[in-house]
């Protein structure tokens, strides 16, 4: 099986064209954040907290001062008390303001106390060291389920905690967000229903694990500050990063490198306020760069959730009611706590038509580990509920799974009432679905994964079994993301094309190069691409709600069409020509019925030197109205030793809907690279703690993602639709398969073995006692 | 400051013979770094991601966990050293960018120099030997299928075909 044909047929677009960074990436030049070593460079450790919850009575930090080689040591003491949210989002943000740059209390074993920059990075970690702090330690909630319990110890007591727009937040109690809707009635829903199935699973703390840890060079620059950061948010990182110092933006500029991926980790404005800090204290070019250890523990993780569902339906498989409460745990601070726990309602219940739909999503805060923006953004959490639930339902109607989600799923011109229920910290959107080929990735899923068919084992004790579910995500945040381009031309007729949008290695560079390519009808090798420079780019709210491509894509295609009209406008002048009598092709203005032309390179030419000059510019925003869903089919083939509990993965497929793929080869890694990362989520990866809260396993031995050797067969199979709204057709591809793998391997364990496994994830030793506790009945 | 013992060392890096006095405790992927082979990156410096991963006498090792000082009068290859030096790649680090198995980069010198050692002693390898050589470097961005198909690119055109 391979890829559908795309239904836009471009000449750049929807082509394989060159990673325009992946020849010097793998070359190996340097092209990374700490690629570049000024002189002078400082380096900066952070000493965190060794306790859950505990006031810092007493720091002294006088003999690490002393400490030579040591050039500054920050603490609460001496830096700025402006409360603001780590969270990477547009202004005001949805996320709390419950954060300070240090605070005299400490929320989680590996919170900030305090930070030194030295000359070497052992002397800063022996300054640390010399830090005397005297900590009353607090009684901590660890257990997600007792936030909210009478008496439980109140994690963000500090006044000043509240949220920038107008919604529930009740920090006193440990409550940091609520939602709730119904439409229709649950009810009525569940007494039509002739079978109602509730079910409760759990998920579990990970982290991304981007390979390049966060990192952050920061140096001044003439009275000002430059920070070269491992970012997926310039423009949000210039403008926390002045409200935490309490320094105008004007002062920051923000540089994106090429960073060593993200997935929603880098979301977050975490080390940037240190380093800029200590440049305005010491004048010095300073390094910060989290160790892989702190990576785990104190920078961002993916929200545990427990999800709560109740599904019911009529024998002939009408769904007839669909309730999902969830209660998501943000650990110490708030960062998208919010928005992360709408999202699993938003991104999972408007798949299925129904009338009769709840959600109730409650966020709470604990002393444990920040939760933050990941891959998928609490889509993944719920999907394992509604699509294992969906399941039981086919097996007690007796309907194969396949056919209850054709029947079920929404469809091109549909709408769901939760698109307008559920936003990201206000009233969503309503939005009616204009492209779907989500029938038709089930179709060829199936047939890839030969659906139905018996399948052999090559022993007795191994069990062979196959799953799968359906997903949707959106394409940006609609009437709240903006992205922005700004094109010029040169001399030669190429073109200089800025954008704020921001690669992670995902290659959006090259996907938005070939969107204005394609709509000016010129080569590749034309368009220079530069992104996410708050000085030098127009503003783009980052990679983040997967935007870019059909987002700041479409705000590429418009500065196309722009500068494409102002290029016709002067040809017209030169040709003495009536504009509308031009057309453009080929990086050429001409006339058709008289084969009067003038090339790119000549209008440019005349434009920039001989008469009426002036740039030849242009400069386009873009908001959407709407989040188009893609849409995707997942089926999991899996082998479950009956004797030590282990699932080994034969095979998957994925099925994507994507809108065009701007460039297949991409879309197709987006969805492998979300694939693995779901299934390690599904079946090795977890944090662990002990009693007191301490992460005990912040390193790849005992963190277990995958690697080469654990690889089976890995199958994406490209179905595109058209967009009416995308870009040449394009939807946003790269977060919706990570959300596959939890239920469909989940599906697949029960049609192996016949065990549903409600906590993620699914080690061999819970596989194995859900076995023998079957065995019992 | 500290004071330090420096110790001389000699290190033939990407064909040139280099003399460091280094501080003996500092490991070989910091000097290589220090001294402009960003291409070798830094995930963990445990030893468990290899994305530091270089050649040592024509063999894969992690620089992150080797003391500078083991590389003594050793040959070290570093991704720098692969293709032509006016910018022209090599087949492998070509045939990685083609088909995609460049995400976010970060691995990618670890998995091209593993694949240049696979192929100098086997042009034809099966998926299991891939799987075998490649172990060890992790990747987040790509679900690896793109790079198994680099590799198996790679193999073809060394072998003069495609």
């Amino acid at each position: 099986m391979t890829d559908k044909p795309s239904k836009f047929e471009g000449k750049v677009v929807a082509k394989n064209v060159l990673k325009v960074d992946a020849i010097k990436l793998a070359m190996g030049k340097p092209a990374y954040t700490a690629d570049y070593m000024p002189p002078g460079l400082l380096h900066v450790k952070i000493l965190n907290s060794p306790h859950a919850h505990a006031k810092i009575t007493k720091i002294d930090v006088s003999k690490a001062e002393a400490l030579p080689g040591v050039h500054g040591v920050l603490y609460h003491a001496n830096t700025p008390k402006i409360i603001r949210t780590t969270a990477g989002q547009g202004y005001p943000e949805p996320s709390p303001y419950d954060d300070y740059m240090f605070d005299t209390k400490v929320r989680f074993v590996g919170d900030r106390v305090a930070a030194v920059a030295a000359e070497t990075m052992r002397i800063a970690e022996k300054a640390c060291e010399l830090i005397e702090v005297e900590y009353e330690i607090l009684p901590a909630i660890l257990d997600f389920e007792k936030s909210r319990d009478p008496g439980a110890p109140v994690i963000h007591d500090e006044e000043e905690a509240h949220v920038p727009i107008p919604v529930f937040y009740d920090p006193k109690n440990n409550h940091m967000a609520h939602v709730d809707f119904e439409v229709g009635s649950i009810e009525k829903g569940i007494e039509e229903a002739d079978v109602v199935i509730e079910r409760t699973v759990y998920t579990q703390y990970s982290q991304h694990t981007p390979m390049e840890p966060h990192v952050t060079l920061a140096y001044p620059d003439d009275g000002r500050i430059i920070i070269r950061t491992s970012t997926q948010v310039p423009f949000h990182a210039r403008r926390i990063t002045a409200q935490t110092l309490g320094i105008p933006v004007r002062k920051i500029r923000v540089i994106k490198p090429r960073i060593g991926g993200g997935f929603g980790a880098k979301q977050e404005v975490l080390n940037e306020d240190i380093a800029a800090l200590f440049v305005i204290r010491t004048n010095r070019p300073v390094i910060l760069e989290l160790s892989r250890e702190e990576e785990f523990v104190s920078s961002r993780t993916r929200h545990p959730m427990r999800s709560r569902i109740k599904v019911g339906a009529k024998k002939d498989g009408t769904i007839t009611v669909l309730d999902l409460e969830v209660l998501s745990n943000t650990g110490a601070y708030g960062s998208q706590g919010l928005t992360v726990m709408s999202n699993a309602g938003s991104k999972t219940l408007p798949l299925y038509k129904c009338d009769n739909v709840r959600f109730v999503g409650d966020t709470v805060y604990t002393n444990m580990p920040v939760g933050g923006a990941y891959r998928g953004y609490g889509a993944t959490q719920s999907y394992f509920a509604l699509e294992t639930v969906m399941d039981e339902i086919a097996e007690k109607i007796g309907m194969d799974p396949i056919e209850l989600r054709y029947k079920n799923h929404i469809q091109v011109g549909e709408t769901s009432p939760v698109f307008k229920a559920l936003g990201e910290g206000k009233e969503g959107v309503d939005q009616t679905i204009g492209s779907c080929e989500l029938t038709e990735c089930i179709r060829l899923g199936a047939e890839e994964i030969n659906w139905g068919e018996p399948r052999e084992t090559s022993e007795e004790h191994i069990k062979r079994g196959v799953g799968m579910c359906i997903l949707m995500q959106g394409s940006s945040i609609p009437q709240i993301d903006m992205g922005a381009a700004y094109a010029k031309i040169n001399d030669d007729g190429s073109f200089n094309l800025h954008v704020g949008a921001t690669d992670l290695g995902t290659g959006s560079d090259t996907v938005l190069s070939q969107i204005f390519a394609e709509q000016l009808d010129i080569p590749l090798e034309d368009v220079i691409i530069y992104s996410s420079d708050t000085d030098m780019t127009p503003f783009d709210v980052g990679a983040y709600a997967s935007s870019t491509t059909y987002l700041s894509g479409e705000a590429v295609r418009k500065a196309a069409e722009i500068i494409k009209q102002v290029i016709i406008k002067v040809a017209a002048e030169m040709m003495n020509e009536k504009k509308e009598n031009l057309e453009c092709q080929n990086k050429t203005i001409f006339n058709p019925d008289n084969d009067n032309s003038v090339t790119f390179g000549e209008i440019a030419k005349y434009s920039l030197y001989e008469h009426n000059q002036f740039q030849i510019s242009s400069t386009a925003s873009h908001v959407s109205t709407v989040s188009p869903p893609p849409f995707s089919a997942h089926f999991a083939d899996v082998e479950v030793d009956t004797q030590t509990g282990k699932v080994k993965v034969i095979k998957y497929v994925a099925a994507v809907d994507c809108g065009t793929a701007i460039h297949p080869k991409l879309a197709e890694g987006q969805t492998e690279g979300s694939v693995l990362n779901g299934i390690s989520y599904a079946l090795t990866e977890e944090m662990l703690f002990n009693d007191k809260g301490k992460v005990v396993n912040p390193n790849f031995r005992q963190y277990k993602i995958y690697s080469t050797k654990d690889m089976f067969e890995l199958k994406t199979i490209l179905v595109p639709s058209y967009e009416p709204t995308g870009p040449f057709g394009a939807k946003s591809v790269s977060e919706i398969s990570i959300n596959g793998p939890l239920p469909a391997i989940a599906n697949a364990i029960y049609d192996a073995v016949g065990v549903l496994l409600l906590y993620s994830p699914f080690t061999a030793e819970k596989v194995l006692k859900a076995i023998k506790e079957k065995e019992k009945t | 400051m500290e004071v330090k013992h420096l110790q001389k060392i000699t290190i033939e890096i990407n064909g040139e013979h280099k003399k460091f006095k280094i501080d003996p405790s500092i490991m070989l992927s910091d000097l290589l770094r220090e001294n402009g082979y960003f291409g070798v990156k830094i995930g963990c410096r445990n030893g468990d991601c290899g994305v530091c991963t270089i050649l040592l006498d024509g063999k894969t090792v992690k620089s992150c966990i080797l003391y500078a000082a083991q590389a003594h009068e050793r040959r070290v290859t570093t991704i720098e050293g692969l293709g032509d030096p006016l910018g022209i790649p090599h087949i492998i680090q070509q045939a990685f960018a083609e088909t995609g198995a460049v995400q976010c980069g970060y691995c990618t010198p670890g998995m091209i120099l593993s694949t240049l050692e696979l192929l100098e002693k086997n042009l034809n390898p099966s998926d299991q030997e891939i799987k075998d050589a490649l172990d060890g470097i992790l990747c987040r961005c790509t679900g690896y299928v793109k790079i198994f198909d680099a590799v198996k690119l790679s193999a073809e055109r060394l072998r003069g075909e495609n």
